[in-house]
């Protein structure tokens, strides 16, 4: 298959479009409030209106706006229908003959649609993701098609470079960067993998684009499989995520059968395979070197680096790992552009970033937006501030990594730097809203619960550390805390943080420095005074 | 030196499909974890004979096999339930009210999660994140997703689910 087999491919699909196209959204948000049901309403209202010859529906991915789902959208009219039922999803298709429309209106012109840039989520809830057709019609493929036939491997890493894209998984770390490191790397057999293992509670970008887009990644996938010299990569995703598992093996099952996946890439010497890997529940297994690990087939334990994957990865061969976020970005700047793409966001962080809006806000979803942007455009625009009158009290980005941002520090910016300057980071991208009514100590307790589970015990300072922090906690939650103890989980906090092996614990004591910096108040409140403390407790 | 492969467990045909997939990944190490997400699949649990079965058909010592098992949350050496709820504590639920979610279903089923009523009908378990965060809170029962949960309303679609025979 060359470049014009591809262009003919994707006329002949857009040809054998109807003129009007419903799309039903079958995310597994969207999915869990029956879109499977409205989707076949929709194609039997169709059917029963005579309407199949210039009306289709189809089955997409993601469309963001998760909270008011199931949504569907009508094209050309460009309408969005959310929290649409099987009751009242007829009345859609009725609507195209003029007939009133029972199912709710969204608003497109709300700044949680204007204020979005798409590029990685660009194809979410327009293409069926178990199609491949919808993937080509859209231009699929053809990037990687020009860069195996247009571009030498090295031009490929020095696009990449020239983006300015950086590691979408949390750390930052320039993508270009550690292509050319791998690509520079000797070795016969190198590896790429794309990390899946979307562990932080609260985010879900990449489960969306999994499930909207799979074969966006795998291009992206094969495009670093060129520019460093491997020809085998691996998907590592969570368990938890079965939609994303299902529709990535059909897609790796369709890219094989058309002859995008396998050995001679568009009539090149290039092979490339993909494979998937199931994690098994554990969210150390996000750490680089603990996931390979987990390929493996081993204990997801992380070990020291260096040596990084780059020189020693899987099996101890060179190895490309990136997270899902980070290939999905790919294909946009191969098509383009580096140029494009660098034009979007600061001077040190470009491009987009999907962020996961949650928690006690108005509108809940997926936000794709340029760096630079503010948190406040984020919260108080797009998510629509508290819902109830409440007051937002804070932003908890970056998971159990990350912290808790103030209502105060909402003008900062987007990006890592700034990010971490207030104490958090800028993590996968989740973005958990806190209204006045969460008590930031037990934030710090529930995050510190859950390192310490998930903790994998091959290093003491974050094996019992995140113990003795979880128990200082509970205590002081309690009541029964008093200042030496809050003296005791700051110096913890330190040692952790700098004694532990991997990120899991050295990011651990983040939640609790950060409430305690920007909310001391509420764990003071909480103190016993030291005198009554000190007393023995018969005298 | 010529390895013996090990004989099936039993005649069960599930077996069968196990052997396949370590088949198809040659025999290696790190088939491992694989082949025992296909044993949980097919038999719901991992019980001693099918993990020693493992370990020999992938030339793995026992206590490698355990000890992965072990390792990860997803794995359970325990027989499950007839039903299964889930219960995600990750964040956007945790905020919105999962612990109370949480509670009115132990107190409504008379157990803890992670453990299962006496007469098998339920195992209560929780999740660190389904990653359905914008519909939080969340609950899983047999694999289905419920939205929004407020703690009565869970509490009623598990009392639908047991009362539905499976």
């Amino acid at each position: 298959m060359l470049l014009e087999d591809l262009r003919e491919w994707a006329d002949r699909e857009r040809a054998g479009r109807k003129q009007i196209c419903i799309r039903c959204c079958t995310s597994a948000g969207c999915q869990s409030s029956q879109s499977e049901e409205i989707e076949k309403v929709l194609e039997q209202a169709v059917a029963d209106r005579n309407l199949g010859d210039k009306v289709e529906v189809r089955r997409v991915g993601c469309m963001g706006f998760c909270g008011q789902g199931p949504v569907v959208s009508v094209e050309p009219e460009g309408i969005l229908y959310e929290t649409v039922t099987p009751q009242n999803a007829a009345s859609i298709v009725a609507g195209l003959e003029g007939e009133p429309v029972e199912a709710r209106k969204g608003d497109l012109q709300h700044p949680f649609f204007t204020k979005q840039v798409l590029s990685v989520r660009a194809h979410g809830g327009r293409v069926d993701p178990e199609r491949i057709e919808d993937y080509i019609e859209v231009g699929g493929y053809q990037a990687l098609c020009r860069v195996v036939n247009e571009m030498t491997p090295e031009q490929v890493v020095e696009a990449i470079s020239k983006s300015g894209l950086r590691g979408r998984g949390g750390a930052g770390f320039p993508t270009g960067l550690k292509w050319a490191t791998v690509a520079k790397a000797r070795g016969e057999q190198k590896y790429i993998v794309c990390n899946g293992d979307e562990g932080d509670p609260g985010a879900f970008m990449d489960r969306s684009v999994l499930e909207s887009d799979p074969q966006s990644v795998i291009e992206g996938m094969a495009i670093a499989g060129y520019a460093i010299g491997a020809n085998q990569g691996y998907i590592y995703v969570r368990a938890e995520y079965g939609l994303a598992i299902t529709r990535l093996n059909t897609a790796i099952k369709l890219a094989k059968r058309h002859g995008l996946l396998g050995e001679g890439l568009f009539e090149s010497s290039f092979n490339f395979n993909v494979e998937l890997r199931i994690g098994a529940g554990a969210f150390v297994c996000g750490e680089e070197t603990a996931l390979m690990a987990s390929i493996e087939g081993k204990r997801g334990q992380p070990r020291p680096r260096p040596p990084f994957p780059a020189e020693s990865g899987l099996w101890g061969c060179p190895t490309l790992i990136n997270n899902v976020e980070t290939f999905a970005n790919i294909v946009p700047i191969i098509t383009k552009g580096p140029e494009w793409y660098s034009g979007l966001g600061t001077e040190k962080s470009k491009g987009t970033k999907v962020f996961a809006l949650t928690g006690q806000v108005r509108n809940n979803g997926l936000v794709e937006v340029p760096m630079g942007i503010t948190i406040r455009e984020i919260v108080e625009e797009m998510g629509g501030g508290a819902p109830d009158g409440a007051k937002i009290k804070a932003v908890q980005s970056g998971g159990p990594s990350g912290g808790c941002i103030p209502a105060a520090l909402f003008d900062t910016q987007i990006d890592y730097e700034s990010l971490m300057k207030v104490g958090s980071i800028m993590g996968s991208g989740g973005m958990v809203v806190m209204d006045d009514s969460t008590n930031m100590v037990d934030v710090a307790r529930f995050y510190m619960q859950f390192c310490m589970e998930e903790s994998c015990g091959k290093c003491i300072p974050c094996r019992d550390g995140t113990v003795q922090m979880f128990d200082l906690l509970s205590k002081i939650l309690k009541g029964d805390g008093t200042l030496r103890d809050l003296e005791a989980l700051e110096e913890l906090c330190d040692m952790v943080k700098h004694c532990s092996l991997c990120g899991l614990g050295q990011t651990a004591p983040n939640p609790v420095l950060s409430t305690l910096r920007y909310f001391r108040d509420e764990y003071l409140a909480l103190l016993k005074p030291e005198t009554e403390a000190a007393q023995p407790a018969h005298s | 030196m010529k390895t013996v492969k090990p004989p099936l467990p039993s005649a069960d045909k599930r077996w069968k499909i196990i052997d396949t997939k370590m088949r198809k990944m040659g025999y290696k190490p790190h088939a491992l974890i694989e082949a025992l997400h296909a044993v949980q699949e097919s038999f719901g649990f991992l019980d001693t004979p099918a993990l020693m079965w493992v370990a020999k058909s992938l030339q793995l010592p026992p206590s490698k096999v355990y000890g992965v098992a072990t390792f990860y949350n997803f794995f359970t050496l325990k027989p499950q339930g007839e039903h299964v709820c889930v219960v995600c504590l990750g964040t956007a639920c945790y905020v919105k009210g999962a612990s109370k979610v949480l509670s009115a279903i132990e107190d409504f089923a008379g157990i803890q999660s992670g453990e299962t009523t006496p007469d098998k009908k339920l195992s209560l378990l929780t999740a660190r994140c389904i990653g359905a965060c914008a519909i939080a809170p969340t609950i899983v029962l047999d694999g289905n997703v419920a939205a929004q949960m407020s703690p009565e309303q869970a509490v009623q679609k598990v009392k639908e689910s047991l009362t539905h025979a499976s």
